[in-house]
């Protein structure tokens, strides 16, 4: 249908419309009018996606000048691959609708392993050894050597998209993953740089988070998007995490050992080509001289995405003096690294601010900060020289040349900490070296600050007001939409006791109780007996699951668990978890049934949907509290409080009700689905927990919901499914949940006020 | 009687059999005992026709060992050998020893094979009488009957049985009872067991290998229950365990399916991140796998329990699959019954990977409540018309006006005259062939009462014949038309296969003329002499029409030949 949102001649791939999904897009026009950051929180499964991306393809075309570029950022590989089909499908409505295709190029980008077309390399499994094998056959010395000696394999699909693919323009269309792959196989392209070339010039770019936070990547592949660009970050409920995880460093004992393996191999590389060719280290040298000037002047144009690791005054000044030739450096890496070997020489645990561990750098081997910030450049320029093709095995020496970036360039945000063993194993001597970002604002903050418009969404953003302090961000637009239901399509409750009226909780000083363990398994039990189809668990940690399952076995739950469904578990190893979820569709599939234990913060609770009969129930087993004896989260606690004003409480619980409600929200997608949402745990009830939950569930969640024992959570649920397992027509809902063209026109005033109204309040 | 081509397994001299010293064989297929000085065997029994061995109780002064057969008869060998009866008895166990486990080879596959004809034939009248007329008078033999004639109703036989289903907690139902004496019960039925042997194929494999030669079937379940592989918290069962391999077999099938990865991508966790980060960058989140949480009897029982699922899950597709037999072209579905395609990536292969990839992720995309009902039922390809009346109405008498009226009339004059020119050479003679009297009497003596139709009359006969000569027609005609079909079907012989079956059918066809149809005609002929040929007429003309074709096709082929 064709809309008009706030004035705005909106296409929408669809001839029905919900509600929501028409504030939703009242609220981002609105931001991007405003050119502000939005903050907007949309239940899962209500087609957000949809309504995004059809906003803004209308925005972009009605004003081109305004807005270039939309950069639709996603957390997962499936993810991606389902908005580039979204987006398929609003071009092609496009094209029907109005005859011609808009002028619009869309593509996604995506690692290596998924884009390579190399007949051999594209076999390996492991990203890192693509990485390192296209690197080997595409670095710029490598074909130079091959010029005069063919016996050195190059990609040919390389060369082909060098010699032709930067002249042509891709023709407007929205290429996904197997899209490219097939355009490069047919031209002899390589999709990979393709791709990394025309995201320059596309107009709708979606790739994963990392390539525009970590600082590591979104250098060398998004320095040059355009300013007016949006961005958006979907399942951006996460995002603080990424923040921190892109900026923060460890190195263990492994570590040191490669390095100093892989400095010894630079040396004799070094000493050789001093020998053979010691004008190519001159010319090094002078090009250090000079400076990194080229990529200041870059910068200052306002093309490059500034990276934060490399700050500013960086680029400003040239290369000291102790590093700039090459023997000097690889023995002033050496020092380091030997520095680094005796602080991993500890007996107990070392926490210092990076201030205090630079003095001490300097005090024991006499490195001074400046040369070490220009560390991490340094070495790729002396890698480059000395035309070292394959690369994987120089990345431990290179993780620790950013470690010396990043603690000389940052004194505040962050920390050290050295654990000389594992906490549950003391007596195993297993040092590492935590250089730990605290401040998840630190990388997002170029992209804020350059961005007109980022757009951060997600099914579960609740409470919506700790993003911007965590983030450090000032939002234009903050809301959260609930859903509107013909029926009452979600069933969420809060069970607090068993049978026995045992308080169940995952406490700590409960969890191991074996009255609580078994309510747990007589809960489980009773709802995969009235349940059709699939129910998914989630336990609060791996450790937990593995001692519940044990006694449930001991118990015998297992075994009547496995009377009405089959059972499968997640584990550690991703591989395997893999099957067990495939087999569990499968077995839902066939109308077997099955069960998931699975694991909150696990693999399957951030990737994966159970919609429809893959999950007809979930259950939270316990408060997916972050493990809070770890350092780590300490210092990141105690950063917060100092600088954010954000209580240590207030976060944990933050942190853990938007786990638990992100595992419960897999469970729904669409308002034909439906789904048992239980939370099994006591301090559920409790309000400030409760009130943490998203507002479309908490809607749902009535008092007399909230405190149930089993039993009476299994009447509750049965008198629903059958409820639910009525024949269910578009006609129920249309009107309520959901509008046609006409309803949408009459029914616009009135949302608008029904929205104002909300606002206020 | 010995073919050449037969093994002699064992050889034991010095057994007496009736009174007669001779040689004892036990080869191949059969049981043989030769005379001393003599060179014919004068007993030998099929081991399919052996029902069991006895042997002697410990402690009898004579050793000796009977064979019953399954017609009641029995032939008892005594052992007599010369050294004593520590060699006899030695003797006499290795005959038994080997019999045991030849008998045993043959008797599941015959005996199961019998039982199911016997079963399929009492089930089946039709079928019965068609063995009886084919088999019984020797017209075809019985293998090529149950081979050709008899394989619809084997299929139907396969169809209609339907497979219990394994439950997933079946063995958790098996419920040990205290037997009182410090012991455990175990209740076993044949579902229970069929479900072991379907789900953990390993078993079954085991099950062959041991029951009965080394264990009796109790053993080998008490053996079973005691087992690790059983009990889910095993780590590693030890090496004296007899399931210890079965384990290894599934751990590798696990292996295996994991290695051949999963295709779906909206499941596969492992390609979930678009990040190719080497290990270091991070927060401490997360250290190596499987240091992490100590116990590892835990992790294994998780392990199992995961894996008992999926087998669960597999001996039930396995039957859907195999007894199904045109499996349902689901998108869906299919990536995931070929795992082993994957590893192989050979174009097509992956292009039919990436049109399921992508009907996945269209799936979970859509939703239905969004989309308009008329577009969701034309989702096929439209058809497009450019004038949609005349697709609605056809072609229309008034609607000749688009052709031009001078073409129509050239096209029907040409017409006419070439149907003129057809006929006239033969309409000059046809006018003179039959004169319009002598037609109305022929056609007179056509109908019901005149000469040419006497003993055509449907009442007569119907009264002239009794009905157990009618009975024995039917069946006549039944048989017949059985070999008609096989003959026909045979036609044109393009493949050696074809031309054997043809000269085999035309041979059964002659067979089948000279002892049913000859013996029935004389009978007919004898006792109902009105009736004479014409009950069997047609029958006749149907076998010398097919001997005709038979003949000519002999004849061209010796042409050819030449």
């Amino acid at each position: 249908m064709k809309l008009s949102v706030d004035g705005l001649l909106v296409y929408f791939p669809y001839d029905y419309i919900y509600p929501e999904q028409f504030a939703y897009m009242l609220e981002l026009k609105k931001g991007l009018d405003a050119k502000g950051h939005c903050l907007l929180e949309m239940p899962s499964g209500t087609g957000k996606t949809v309504s995004l991306l059809s906003l803004i393809v209308a925005y972009m075309l009605a004003n081109p000048l305004s807005v270039t570029k939309l950069i639709y950022c996603s957390r997962t590989v499936p993810e991606i691959e389902k908005v580039i089909e979204e987006l398929k499908k609003l071009i092609t409505y496009y094209e029907r609708e109005r005859g011609q295709k808009p002028k619009m190029v869309g593509l996604v980008l995506s690692s290596r392993k998924n884009l390579c077309i190399h007949p051999q390399v594209s076999k390996e499994r492991d990203g890192k050894i693509v990485d390192g094998r296209c690197h080997s056959l595409t670095a710029s010395y490598v074909r130079e050597r091959h010029n005069y000696d063919d016996s050195i394999p190059i990609c040919s699909f390389y060369e082909g998209f060098d010699i032709e693919g930067r002249e042509v323009q891709l023709e407007p269309g929205v290429y996904s993953l197997d899209d490219l792959k097939e355009y490069g196989q047919e031209r002899n392209w390589c999709p990979y740089f393709l791709a990394r070339y025309t995201i320059l010039h596309a107009n709708i770019v979606v790739y994963s988070y990392h390539y525009l936070l970590d600082p590591k990547i979104a250098d060398i592949v998004s320095k040059e998007l355009s300013k007016s660009s949006i961005v958006v970050f979907d399942e951006a409920h996460n995002i603080d995490n990424v923040c921190i995880d892109s900026m923060s460093v460890k190195i263990n004992r492994r570590i040191i050992d490669k390095s100093t393996a892989s400095i010894q191999i630079l040396e004799q590389t070094v000493n050789e080509m001093k020998e053979d060719d010691a004008k190519k280290l001159k010319e090094e040298y002078q090009r250090l001289v000079e400076g990194l000037r080229d990529a200041s002047v870059a910068r200052e144009t306002d093309v490059v995405l500034s990276n934060p690791v490399l700050p500013d005054e960086v680029l400003k000044e040239v290369v000291p003096g102790s590093i700039r030739t090459a023997e000097h450096f690889v023995g002033f890496l050496k020092r380091f690294v030997e520095y680094l070997k005796t602080r991993l020489r500890v007996q107990h645990v070392v926490l210092e601010s990076p201030a205090s561990f630079l003095k001490d750098v300097y005090q024991k081997v006499c490195i001074e900060r400046k040369p070490l910030r220009f560390c991490h450049e340094r070495l790729a320029s002396l890698l480059r020289t000395l035309e070292i093709a394959d690369l994987t095995d120089f990345s431990p020496l290179i993780l620790i040349t950013h470690l010396a970036t990043l603690v000389s360039t940052y004194t505040k945000g962050f920390t050290i900490i050295v654990e000389p063993f594992d906490d549950k194993t003391p007596t195993v001597s297993n040092p590492i070296l935590h250089f730990s970002c605290l401040d998840s604002s630190i990388a997002i903050k170029p992209v804020f600050d350059r961005f007109q418009t980022v757009v951060i969404t997600s099914g579960t953003l609740s409470p919506l007001d700790m993003y911007p302090k965590i983030l450090d961000f000032h939002p234009v637009i903050m809301s959260s939409f609930t859903m509107t239901l013909a029926r009452p399509c979600l069933l969420p409750m809060i069970v607090s006791k068993g049978n026995d009226q045992v308080a169940i909780s995952s406490r700590f000083e409960t969890r191991e109780d074996v009255a609580v363990v078994r309510n747990y398994g007589q809960l489980l039990v009773e709802i995969a007996t009235i349940v059709p189809d699939g129910v998914v668990c989630f336990f609060t940690s791996y450790l937990y699951l593995e001692s519940v399952v044990a006694s449930w076995y001991d118990q015998g739950v297992v075994d009547s668990l496995q009377r009405n469904k089959l059972l499968f578990i997640e584990t550690q190893d991703a591989a395997e978890t893999s099957l067990a979820l495939l087999n569990y569709i499968r077995a839902c599939e066939s109308g077997r049934g099955a069960v998931l234990l699975s694991v909150a913060r696990g693999k399957v609770s951030e990737g994966v949907d159970f919609d429809h009969h893959l999950g007809r129930a979930v259950l939270m087993f316990g408060i997916p509290y972050v493990y809070t004896q770890s350092r780590i989260l300490r210092a990141r606690l105690e950063y917060l409080r100092d600088q954010f004003q954000i209580r240590e409480n207030d976060f944990l619980t933050f942190d853990a009700m938007r786990h638990a409600a992100q595992c419960v929200g897999r469970v729904i997608r669409g308002k034909t689905d439906y789904g048992i949402m239980i939370f099994a745990d006591k301090r559920f009830s409790r309000s400030d927990k409760r009130n943490k939950l998203p507002k479309w569930i908490q809607e749902h969640l009535k008092d007399s919901l909230c405190n149930l024992s089993t039993e009476e959570a299994v009447q509750i649920a049965k008198r629903w499914l059958r409820q639910m397992a009525q024949p269910f027509s578009r006609e129920d809902q249309l009107g309520v949940s959901l509008l046609t063209l006409e309803q949408l026109q009459n029914e616009e005033m009135q949302t608008k006020q029904q929205k104002a109204a909300e606002q206020k309040l | 009687m010995t073919t050449s081509s037969e093994d002699v397994l064992l050889q034991v001299g010095q057994v007496r059999y009736k009174k007669g010293d001779g040689t004892l064989y036990v080869m191949n297929e059969r049981l043989a005992w030769m005379m001393d000085h003599r060179d014919t065997v004068s007993v030998s029994h099929r081991y399919t026709d052996i029902k069991t061995q006895k042997i002697s109780p410990e402690g009898k002064p004579k050793i000796q060992l009977q064979v019953c057969l399954h017609d009641g008869t029995s032939s008892t060998f005594h052992f007599v050998n010369r050294l004593g009866q520590g060699a006899q008895v030695k003797d006499r166990d290795d005959v038994k020893e080997l019999l045991q486990q030849l008998l045993q080879k043959f008797k599941c596959e015959v005996n199961k094979e019998l039982e199911e004809k016997n079963r399929l034939l009492s089930q089946n009248p039709s079928l019965l009488q068609l063995y009886r007329d084919l088999v019984i008078t020797h017209v075809i033999s019985s293998e090529e009957f149950w081979s050709q004639h008899a394989m619809q109703y084997m299929q139907k036989q396969q169809n209609q049985k339907q497979d219990i289903g394994v439950s997933g907690a079946f063995l958790a139902d098996i419920k040990p009872q205290t037997d009182g004496c410090n012991g455990l019960k175990y209740n076993l039925t044949s579902d229970i067991i069929e479900c072991i042997f379907k789900t953990y194929p390993a078993v079954r494999k085991k099950h062959l290998e041991y029951v009965p030669h080394k264990l009796t079937e109790s053993e080998f379940w008490t053996k079973f229950f005691q087992s690790h592989y059983f009990h889910r918290d095993r780590i590693n069962a030890g090496s004296k365990d007899l399931f210890t391999e079965c384990a290894k077999l599934d751990d590798q099938e696990l292996k295996r399916d994991i290695s051949a990865g999963i295709e779906d991508p909206l499941v596969d966790i492992t390609s979930f991140e678009d990040k190719t980060l080497d290990e270091g960058y991070g927060t401490g989140g997360d250290r190596p796998v499987g240091v992490q949480s100590g116990n590892i009897v835990h992790q294994s029982m998780i392990k199992r329990f995961n894996q008992h699922s999926i087998m669960v899950l597999k001996a039930c597709q396995q039957n859907t699959t195999c007894h199904s037999g045109s499996e349902p072209l689901d998108s869906s579905v299919l990536p995931m019954k070929q795992p082993s395609q994957s590893s192989e990536r050979n174009p097509d292969c992956s292009d039919y990977l990436r049109t399921a990839k992508k009907l996945r992720i269209q799936e979970k995309l859509v939703y239905d409540d969004l989309e308009s009902d008329s577009k969701m039922q034309n989702v096929g390809t439209q058809l497009s018309l450019s004038r949609v009346e005349r697709y609605l109405h056809g072609p229309m008498p008034g609607s000749s006006e688009d052709v031009l009226s001078d073409d129509v009339f050239t096209v029907s004059t040409r017409l006419q005259r070439e149907a003129e020119g057809w006929c006239s050479v033969a309409r000059l003679q046809a006018s003179t062939l039959v004169n319009p009297a002598a037609a109305v009497s022929a056609l007179g003596e056509l109908t019901p009462g005149g000469a040419l139709m006497k003993g055509f009359e449907e009442e007569s006969l119907a009264q002239l014949v009794p009905a157990d000569l009618e009975r024995e027609l039917k069946n006549l005609y039944m048989s017949l038309c059985e070999l008609f079909r096989h003959f026909w079907t045979s036609f044109p012989p393009t493949t050696p296969t074809l031309e054997a079956k043809a000269v085999r059918m035309h041979e059964a066809l002659h067979r089948f003329h000279s002892a049913r149809l000859k013996p029935f005609e004389n009978r007919v002929l004898r006792e109902f002499s009105p009736l004479s040929q014409h009950l069997t007429s047609h029958l006749n003309q149907m076998l010398n029409s097919a001997y005709r074709k038979f003949a000519t096709w002999q004849q061209r082929k010796m042409q050819t030949l030449r």
